[in-house]
């Protein structure tokens, strides 16, 4: 089989994810797109070691057994990334990504691209602070 | 170009008489090639639409096809046990977890108009150009290499068995201390902490209830902290900030109960004391 | 212990108790004043025993270098002559009564330790001055005597006016003395050494490469210190001091010992004619705008003030006609009656409630009130006027006889016109003497008019110490002037007929005359009432005097004048009134000359800092400010935005990292 059917598809799988990192809002669906790109290196851990042992003789089948390790380790990044969104959203009443922005520099200096966020974004902490100065 | 040489250099060690005793090429296709394509183009075409569309339960269906399908090509690679693995641990347990997690979160039903955020340009733009870049890279690397799927398979259960727990069984055990690790972590994670998220409001309330006349200053430098800080969500839980008010006000109401006809002047005990 | 020893001792002993007062003035009060009298006591007595055993011989000189310090070595040493030893007993003297006097004028004073302790460091200075045998320890108790100067004038700092006259003493002495010390250099640089022996040996051999230049040099520090013209300003001014304080530093010790030093180093001086020259015609100019300043002044320590120049312009005349000796001796007649004339002053001051001689000629009684001030001062203004046979005759006869003797019989190093200059400016400063004693003697103590509120009893010290100062002003001059040519240069002080007859006259004339005056004019006393008073039963002599000082502009417009029709110096002066009352306005003068370029300046430089040097500064800040605006805006806590730029950055770099490696 020619190698670089896997090899294109492991990276156009992965830049899938890479779009689906930068896109998506919801925590969970970025989640999801880590698994995308997790999964795009694990075909071309697997093609390659396929391509290797054959080739170069190659009998550790390192590549596979990364393979399982990375499944491994994704099953876990998946338990602990889906925690820490759970306790977000329970803190915050949101799971959106961009709406977390407490390292921002000053609320009223946001960038463009997230004006009605803005709006939603201000609002709890506005009350709260006239809560606590009340 | 050199990374082809670079890649044909890494595949010297192979016998020539490998290309030379198998003719292959684009426009003659073994059956393996095609069913790859097909179903890579289905994995990549569900792949795309995970990451597209606007039902948050749909993207999670459409992954299980994206993951099947990847190990339908694990199938056609000969890795038979990453196939099964697959099947078990992604499409069986993590996508599962994913679609609890949707549900814990509240995810909407049906359509929701901002599942993209603002930043979908830039991210298309830095995916194509990855993608770009990567398929250029590889396509110009790998253009003229082909494996060989004949004879015993690359990744059978005995063959993959044999190698994980001859040559990777300490790392293999590793990674059993650091899933241990994860589930005990996650548990930490999504314990409810009962006394963290329930005082501090307690605590304001406590202090707004009792305070009808606190001065203007204190206002103002309260105003310009939580301002100056610009995390009111910190602000709220970081208890000392918020005990303060309480720690003023009560001592002194406790101590002069009789001076309340003077509001500004036993509001200030630090003050006051700093001035004796 | 050996006369070496005893010298060491005079300068240190006030040192030691100066030190003790600071130190030991907020815990043990009771300390203060035994601390301020007992050692400048103890000092007086030694340096007597040293003038007994110098005797008027052969100097003593004695050195010792603690530590080479580069090109001309800086000697700790001591070189007394018959000069030293007397003036050294003067200021012991002065010194003593005036810490006495002090005990009584300032006994209420809070700032009093700090006061008897800066006393005693100036007297302790003064007798470093006097007994120095090296130019750059000279320098030191020079400088020393004049921090203390500008300490004690600001010594009732809570009025403007005491603030005002020690930043002005400091400014102005010290525009003297950056010359003086460039000219001490250049003298040592010529002499090879700073000892005063060596510097005279090196004139005498003919050494001195820039005679005029070094002398002009000294001469200006000489000025300052002494308050010749033109930088006397500062002395009427240093009246806002307290009364003792202008008796011991700006009367009797600190101001003489510019005179004191050209007697030391006269043979530098008269190595250039032009800078004897310069000598006289500073000390004419000096003498007779001094008399005519006096003449005019209302306060009556201004009055004395402006005495005081003129009286050092006597000296510095004397030295002007190379005869040291009667600049000497009318430094030790002056210290005494001078001292003696502020003390009194004080306590007329005291007793009347105000400075004013305006205010005090229409105050009746006051004579009765303060028996010992009058007589005392009686004696002590007819010393001034140099009437015979008081102490202040026989020394300044002696001047106008050495002035004579120069300007009539030709001298090898002293021009002729200097010794004509000195002559007549002396004859002239002689009748205006007179008029202004007689002014003084008259408006403060034949005042006709309500009696002044009562103060009580002055103090035993204060009277006493009068006393004690009355003898020498009373019968020095005529007990000394045969003795003193032994310890001196051996010239006769002999008053010659001439001079005597001519100056006694020309002081007696002006004395009618302002008697005269002030029988015409006190009539108009009683029509135009004046004056105000400070009126503190209870309070001591400091209180009252700082108040009066403080009260003196308000009440009269001015703080030298008053506009009294009962002047009889206003009518002795006629237009020039206006001008000497002012100090002839060299203030104006000096305002508009540094004052106002240095203001201009200064205001200049803050402009260039404020508007030029900050505009730089501050666009330093604000460049980096803007640009950080700018980076703050990336930080925007969306994490989406991070990772993208992040990852558009790697791909960026992986197509260059790709390109180059293939050679593209």
């Amino acid at each position: 089989m020619h190698l670089v059917y896997p090899a294109v598809l492991s990276a156009l799988l992965f830049c899938t994810g890479i779009y689906g990192v930068l896109a998506r809002r919801n925590a969970i669906l970025v989640l999801m797109s880590v698994e995308l790109m997790l999964n795009a290196v694990n075909l071309n851990l697997v093609a390659f070691d396929v391509w290797l042992s054959r080739t170069a003789d190659e009998k550790l089948h390192s590549g596979q057994a990364l393979t399982l390790f990375t499944i491994a380790i994704a099953a876990a990044e998946i338990g602990i990334g889906l925690a820490i969104v759970l306790a977000v959203y329970r803190g915050r009443g949101t799971s959106d990504i961009d709406k977390l922005r407490d390292t921002a520099e000053g609320y009223e200096t946001d960038g463009p691209d997230s004006d009605a966020v803005d709006g939603d974004g201000t609002e709890p902490p506005a009350a709260e602070k006239a809560e606590a100065t009340a | 170009m050199t990374l082809a040489a670079i890649a044909s250099a890494t595949a010297t060690t192979a016998p020539a008489t490998v290309a030379a005793t198998h003719p292959h090429g684009f426009l003659s296709p073994t059956g393996a090639e095609i069913a790859f394509l097909l179903v890579g183009l289905v994995t990549f075409g569900a792949a795309l639409v995970t990451v597209t569309t606007k039902q948050l339960v749909h993207a999670a269906l459409w992954l299980v096809v994206a993951l099947g399908g990847l190990a339908v090509e694990y199938l056609l690679l000969t890795a038979e046990f990453i196939a099964w693995v697959q099947v078990l641990i992604y499409v069986g347990s993590v996508v599962v977890l994913l679609l609890f997690g949707l549900m814990l979160t509240k995810a909407p039903i049906g359509r929701s108009p901002d599942a993209d955020s603002g930043n979908r340009w830039a991210a298309l733009a830095v995916a194509v150009a990855a993608a770009a870049a990567l398929v250029w890279v590889v396509v110009d690397a790998f253009r003229a290499t082909w494996m060989d799927l004949d004879g015993p398979a690359a990744g059978s259960t005995a063959v993959t068995g044999a190698s994980l727990f001859q040559n990777w069984v300490l790392p293999f055990e590793a990674l059993s201390v650091l899933l241990l690790a994860a589930l005990v972590g996650a548990i930490v994670l999504s314990r409810k902490a009962k006394a963290e998220s329930s005082s501090p409001p307690v605590n304001s309330r406590g202090a707004t209830g009792s305070s009808p006349s606190v001065p203007d200053s204190r206002n103002h430098t309260f105003g310009r902290n939580g301002r100056s800080q610009g995390n009111d969500p910190t602000e709220r839980n970081t208890p000392s900030q918020l005990k303060n008010p309480t720690e003023l006000k009560n001592p002194t109401e406790l101590k002069n109960p009789t001076k309340l006809k003077n509001p500004t002047e036993h509001n200030n005990p630090t003050e006051q004391k700093g001035a004796r | 212990m050996t006369t070496t020893t005893l010298a060491v001792l005079v300068p240190l002993l006030p040192f030691l108790g100066a030190a003790a007062g600071l130190l030991l003035g907020r815990t043990a009060p009771g300390f203060v004043r035994p601390l301020a009298v007992l050692p400048t006591l103890a000092a007086l007595a030694l340096a007597a025993v040293v003038a007994v055993r110098q005797g008027g011989d052969a100097a003593i000189d004695s050195a010792t270098e603690l530590t080479p310090t580069g090109s001309v070595p800086v000697e700790l040493a001591l070189h007394i002559d018959g000069f030293a030893a007397l003036v050294a007993v003067l200021v012991g003297f002065v010194a003593t009564c005036v810490q006495i006097y002090s005990t009584g004028y300032l006994r209420d004073d809070p700032r009093y330790p700090s006061y008897a302790a800066l006393v005693s460091l100036f007297t302790s200075a003064m007798l470093l001055v006097v007994y120095s045998g090296d130019l750059i320890v000279l320098l030191v108790g020079w400088e020393v005597m004049g921090i203390c100067s500008y300490f004690l004038v600001g010594h009732y700092w809570e009025t403007p006016e005491a603030r005002a006259a020690s930043i002005k003493a400091f400014l102005v002495t010290k525009l003297g003395d950056v010359p003086f010390l460039i000219g001490l250099f250049a003298l040592a640089t010529d002499a090879g050494s700073f000892r005063i022996t060596k510097v005279l040996g090196t004139v005498a051999g003919g050494g001195l490469h820039h005679p005029t230049l070094i002398a002009l040099l000294l001469l200006a520090g000489v000025a300052g210190k002494s308050a010749q013209f033109p930088l006397h300003t500062w002395l009427p001014d240093a009246m806002a001091g307290p009364t003792p304080v202008s008796a011991l530093i700006h009367a009797a010790t600190m101001v003489a010992a510019g005179v004191y030093f050209i007697a030391r180093l006269l043979p530098v001086f008269e190595a250039s004619s032009a800078a004897m020259v310069v000598l006289a015609v500073m000390a004419a100019v000096t003498m007779a705008g001094s008399g005519l300043a006096a003449l005019a002044q209302d306060d009556i320590k201004r009055v004395l003030a402006y005495s005081t120049i003129g009286q050092l312009g006597y000296m510095t005349g004397a030295l002007a006609v190379g005869d040291r000796g009667a600049a000497v001796f009318h430094l030790l007649s002056h210290g005494a009656f001078k001292a003696l004339l502020f003390l009194a002053a004080g306590v007329i001051i005291h007793a009347s409630g105000t400075n004013s001689l305006a205010a005090m000629s229409r105050m009746g009684n006051l004579r009765a009130r303060v028996p010992d001030a009058f007589w005392t001062m009686t004696v002590a203004l007819l010393a001034l006027a140099a009437i015979p046979p008081f102490s202040g005759f026989f020394s300044k006869e002696s001047v106008l006889g050495a002035a004579e003797h120069a300007a009539t019989e030709h001298t090898s190093h002293i021009p002729g016109a200097a010794g004509w200059i000195v002559l007549v400016a002396g004859l002239l400063t002689a009748l205006l003497t007179a008029a202004y004693a007689t002014r003084l003697w008259l408006l403060a103590f034949h005042g006709r008019g309500v009696e002044a509120p009562d103060h009580g009893r002055q103090p035993v010290a204060m009277n006493a110490v009068l006393w004690v100062l009355a003898v020498p002003s009373l019968a020095l001059g005529g007990l000394a002037y045969r003795v003193l040519p032994d310890w001196f240069d051996g010239r006769d002080l002999t008053p010659t007929l001439t001079t005597s007859v001519l100056g006694t006259g020309v002081a007696l004339v002006g004395g009618i005359l302002t008697y005269g005056a002030w029988r015409h004019t006190t009539a108009l006393a009683a029509r135009a009432p004046m004056g105000a008073v400070a009126a503190h039963p209870e309070g001591d002599a400091g209180l009252v005097e700082a108040e009066a000082i403080a009260s003196h502009t308000a009440a009269y417009g001015d703080v030298a004048s008053a506009p009294d029709p009962a002047d009889p110096g206003r009518l002795l002066l006629g237009p020039l009134h206006r001008h000497a009352a002012s100090g002839f306005h060299l203030d104006a003068v000096y305002a508009v000359l540094f004052v106002r370029p240095v203001m201009a300046a200064a205001s200049l430089v803050r402009f260039l800092d404020r508007e030029v040097v900050d505009t730089y500064v501050s666009g330093a800040g604000t460049l980096p400010r803007l640009l950080g605006a700018a980076v703050r805006r990336a930080q925007t806590g969306n994490m989406q935005t991070y990772v993208s730029a992040l990852l558009a950055g790697t791909v960026v770099l992986t197509v260059a990292v790709l390109l180059v490696a293939t050679g593209a």
